[in-house]
């Protein structure tokens, strides 16, 4: 029992950290229907420019979040403006071959730039302990970095939840979502809530990307392939476009991986996770939240 | 009553393949062609027959598919252990392994073809993801290290005997009743149902008649690389493959052909860029796809037809 | 027999019932209307008897045999074919191939035999193209055939798309507004058109129509249909004085029809 509590604690930390990556997906899908593969390496360049602002500029790991967050952003805006934009009414597999040329580019970027090394945020970045935890008389433990990753994506997501339900941004995407075109009949800027959208899905990859660094304990170009493709599938399994979908396809998960990785075998943890997809796919195939709709005829 | 006619236009298109055959085959001979043309030329006709068969999937029958690496993996590992562990023939071996690779295309035809658009383009991915996963699971075949010294059994011959087979089986099957099915269902599935179109029956069968001929370029590449690992099939095989299509245009053989050509081509000069090649090769997609999203060749075909006078009607080439 | 029957044909949606308890019944060979309000589940109901929806409750038979359960292709095979609504033309490809795309059903030579290009293949094809071209004479389409669907003038298009159902070789045709969007000029054609092809192919027709000139003008029989119920049934002259009717399309379309009907 204590194994398996143990296991959830691991995974729930592994799995906000997909459900953060998921929210960027979601967000995007949901406003252009587009699955940006480009998403995972943004990650990637967010737990970059953290690591050159702890190291480089000295700075601690709040700052490192802030700024790694605004280089994301401008980064995911410069990429929907420059690639995604000019296709918005082209074919969509157009789209998502761009999408996917992206995603290439910066990998292949970063590796001409940073070179095959792989790095890790400096010991002390965050002060990392054993604590002990105790439920129903279980002792378990958890580290300060699996509650600083749980604590941050649950305050990320409340910033979400604001943002998307109690601001005139979150409405203008709500809106843009449902019927872009009746949207911009509304006088609603399509473009920029386009725009903040691909901002916002970026930051919170960027915060991602810093906990994947430090939970891995590595940052390297390629760091954003695998973790990006399972958040992707978290994102459909919890029902794509949907916000708490992301969230609880997240959780779900991760927990469901460590528990594959610690009760059977770690080399079949993605073999299995990709059959989960699929299996929930043709179960409900909106996924867990999501609502099946049929075409008009 | 019309009888089988073996037009002027056959007579070209049989003359102009043996001819390319043969040039090619006394190029190989007399080694005019170095090692390293010699591999990109293997490759450039694998990449035919994945791009050609990729596009009956995506392209005639407009089914999204992002799994194509994972039948040319079945194929590649079923023939491997046919002609290396079982000792069977070379043919066998490919036939087996594009069997093989047709039934994992009915396996996951069947249940994933409920599904439209984005939702199978992921459980496709999803599909090729757990062939490789399998194939690191399974101690028989290698693991992860996979299976070194499989026998060099594929030559030209092979290669392009197999490439000209594909290119007409899936010509032929388009330029029938059951092909403009399938282009119905890309068109409007719903009114190609009530057309009376078995809409499952065809998409299945567009998966499994890719898959076969995407395990028969497996078997190829596996007999050629004398290695095959889980790794030599990932998600990136996959991309490239419908990169190849879309870049020739969704629909159109002739496009996938000059594509695969065109990639193989334009890789093997970059070769020595290294990771700038990547990057590179990744502009140039998102550029041609920014300025050109419907490919090439659109729809359509580089026919002969376009270089001879026209007898009769288009459709006419059975007479009447 | 009746060529189709309904039996307490029903569906909802969620708890609002679309269709409602209605029997149909069309002899072979009959011209029958369909109309009704907009939102009266006139469209629905060609749903349920395509296949495209099930019914929650009812009967389909045609031709004796019941078609609850079966799939749109095989309805289709079955003898019933129809049109759209909205237009649902295959818009990239050839007119041609549109009509040859109809014929697939009836086609009987087998993949092999198209790969191979057997003497079936050639023979099937031969056979397939005379058809679609005879059927494109029928219709006026010939100066068409090379040319992509979706560039037709809508009357065109809408022409184009019955002659796709006939292609099916139907026994019963569905018309889901055929006159939608055309000009009275176009819709006199339209109706003389459809009144031939019913001699010409043997056909039973149900169509739904708005323009009541032509639903007045060619059906024998009409079914009003008002929120998902069948409110009256009987030939155009007792339609047009049904006070139900009347109170149903109050404010709309009869406005238009009513002064018509005071004239004939």
């Amino acid at each position: 029992m204590a194994g398996f509590l143990q296991q959830v604690i691991n995974g729930l930390s592994l799995g906000s950290i997909y459900a953060l990556i998921a929210l960027g997906y979601t967000m995007v899908y949901g406003i252009i229907q587009l699955i940006n593969f480009a998403h995972g390496d943004i990650l990637m360049v967010g737990a970059y420019i953290g690591f050159f602002a702890v190291v480089y500029l000295k700075l601690n790991i709040w700052w490192a979040f802030i700024i790694a967050m605004a280089g994301a952003s401008l980064l995911g805006v410069i990429i929907e403006r420059v690639a995604y934009k000019p296709l918005r009414n082209a074919p969509r597999l157009a789209a998502l071959i761009t999408a996917i040329g992206m995603s290439l580019l910066l990998e292949n970027g970063g590796l001409m730039i940073l070179g095959t090394d792989i790095r890790s945020y400096p010991v002390g970045t965050i002060t990392n302990k054993q604590l002990p935890l105790s439920f129903l008389g279980i002792q378990l433990t958890a580290t300060t970095l699996q509650l600083l990753i749980l604590a941050v994506t649950v305050v990320m997501m409340i910033i979400l939840q604001y943002i998307v339900h109690y601001t005139w941004t979150g409405k203008a995407m709500r809106a843009v979502s449902y019927d872009r075109d009746a949207a911009r009949l509304m006088g609603i800027n399509v473009d920029e809530t386009i725009s903040v959208t691909f901002a916002l899905g970026s930051a919170f990859a960027a915060v991602a990307g810093i906990l994947l660094g430090l939970y891995y304990n590595t940052i390297q170009p390629l760091m954003g392939i695998m973790p990006g493709l399972k958040a992707f599938v978290a994102a459909v399994i919890g029902g794509i476009g949907l916000i708490p979908g992301a969230m609880l396809g997240g959780f779900a998960l991760g927990v469901f991986e460590t528990m594959v990785s610690g009760y059977w075998s770690s080399k079949m943890r993605d073999p299995i996770v990709f059959i989960l997809l699929i299996l929930i796919l043709l179960l409900k195939p909106a996924g867990l939240l999501g609502r099946n709709n049929t075409e008009k005829v | 009553m019309t009888k089988v006619q073996f037009s002027r236009k056959n007579f070209f298109a049989l003359a102009g393949a043996l001819l390319v055959y043969f040039i090619i085959a006394s190029l190989l001979s007399t080694g005019m062609i170095s090692k390293f043309q010699e591999i990109n030329l293997m490759m450039l006709g694998i990449n035919i027959i994945l791009a050609v068969s990729l596009n009956l999937i995506v392209g005639f029958t407009g089914q999204l598919a992002l799994g194509h690496a994972g039948f040319m993996a079945v194929g590649a590992y079923v023939a491997a252990v046919l002609t290396l562990k079982l000792h069977q023939p070379f043919l066998l071996a490919i036939i087996a392994g594009a069997v093989a690779a047709a039934i994992a295309g009915l396996i996951i035809g069947l249940p994933t073809l409920r599904l439209k658009g984005d939702y199978l383009a992921i459980a496709t991915l999803g599909f090729g993801e757990i062939i490789k996963g399998l194939a690191n699971n399974i101690n028989y075949i290698g693991g992860a290290a996979g299976m070194i010294g499989i026998p060099r059994l594929t030559n030209w011959t092979w290669v392009y005997l197999m490439m000209v087979v594909t290119i007409i089986v899936t010509v032929n099957f388009i330029n029938s009743t059951h092909g403009r099915a399938c282009i119905a269902i890309r068109e409007n599935e719903i009114a190609a149902e009530t057309m009376g179109i078995n809409t499952t029956y065809y998409k299945v069968l567009a998966f499994a008649m890719g898959a076969f001929f995407a395990g028969i370029a497996g078997a190829l590449y596996a007999h050629y690389f004398y290695l095959i690992q889980p790794t030599t099939f990932t998600f990136f095989r996959s991309f490239d493959i419908l990169v190849m299509v879309v870049f020739g245009g969704l629909g159109s053989i002739t496009g996938s052909i000059i594509a695969a050509a065109g990639i193989t081509i334009t890789n093997a000069a970059l070769q020595d860029l290294a990771v700038l090649r990547m990057v590179i090769y990744a502009l140039l997609l998102i550029v041609i796809m920014v300025f050109r999203p419907q490919g090439l060749m659109g729809t359509g075909e580089f026919t002969l037809d376009r270089w001879m006078p026209k007898r009769g009607e288009a459709g006419g080439s059975a007479g009447n | 027999m009746a060529l189709l029957e309904t039996r307490g044909l029903t569906i909802s949606f969620g708890g609002l019932m679309a269709v409602a308890n209605v029997d149909l019944h069309l002899e072979p060979g009959e011209l029958v209307g369909l109309i009704g309000p907009n939102g009266a589940g006139k469209t629905t109901i060609f749903n349920l008897l395509t296949g495209v929806y099930h019914p929650t409750r009812g009967e389909i038979i045609f031709n004796g045999r019941s078609l609850v359960g079966l799939k749109p292709y095989q309805i289709t095979q079955r003898g019933i074919a129809r049109t759209f609504q909205n237009i649902r033309l295959f818009g990239e490809l050839h007119v041609l191939d549109n009509i040859r795309i109809a014929y697939h059903w009836h086609s009987r030579y087998r993949v092999i035999d198209a790969v191979l290009r057997l003497p079936s293949y050639h023979r099937g094809e031969a056979e397939i193209l005379s058809r679609s071209k005879e059927l494109m004479r029928i219709f006026k389409l010939e100066s068409y055939q090379n040319e992509k669907a979706k560039n037709l003038p809508y009357g065109e298009q809408r022409r184009l798309e019955i002659a796709r159902a006939l292609a099916a070789r139907p026994r019963l045709l569905l018309l889901d507004e055929p006159a939608a969007g055309m000009n009275p000029q176009e819709t006199k054609e339209l109706m003389a058109l459809i009144n031939w092809v019913r001699q010409e192919f043997d056909l039973t027709i149900l169509l739904i129509e708005h323009d009541m000139s032509l639903v007045m003008g060619i059906c024998e029989r009409i079914y009003v249909l008002d929120y998902g119920q069948v409110i009256a049934e009987g030939p155009p002259e007792a339609i047009r004085n049904n006070e139900r009717v009347i109170e149903a399309y109050l404010g709309q379309e009869v406005n238009g029809v009513a002064p018509q009907g005071g004239k004939s």
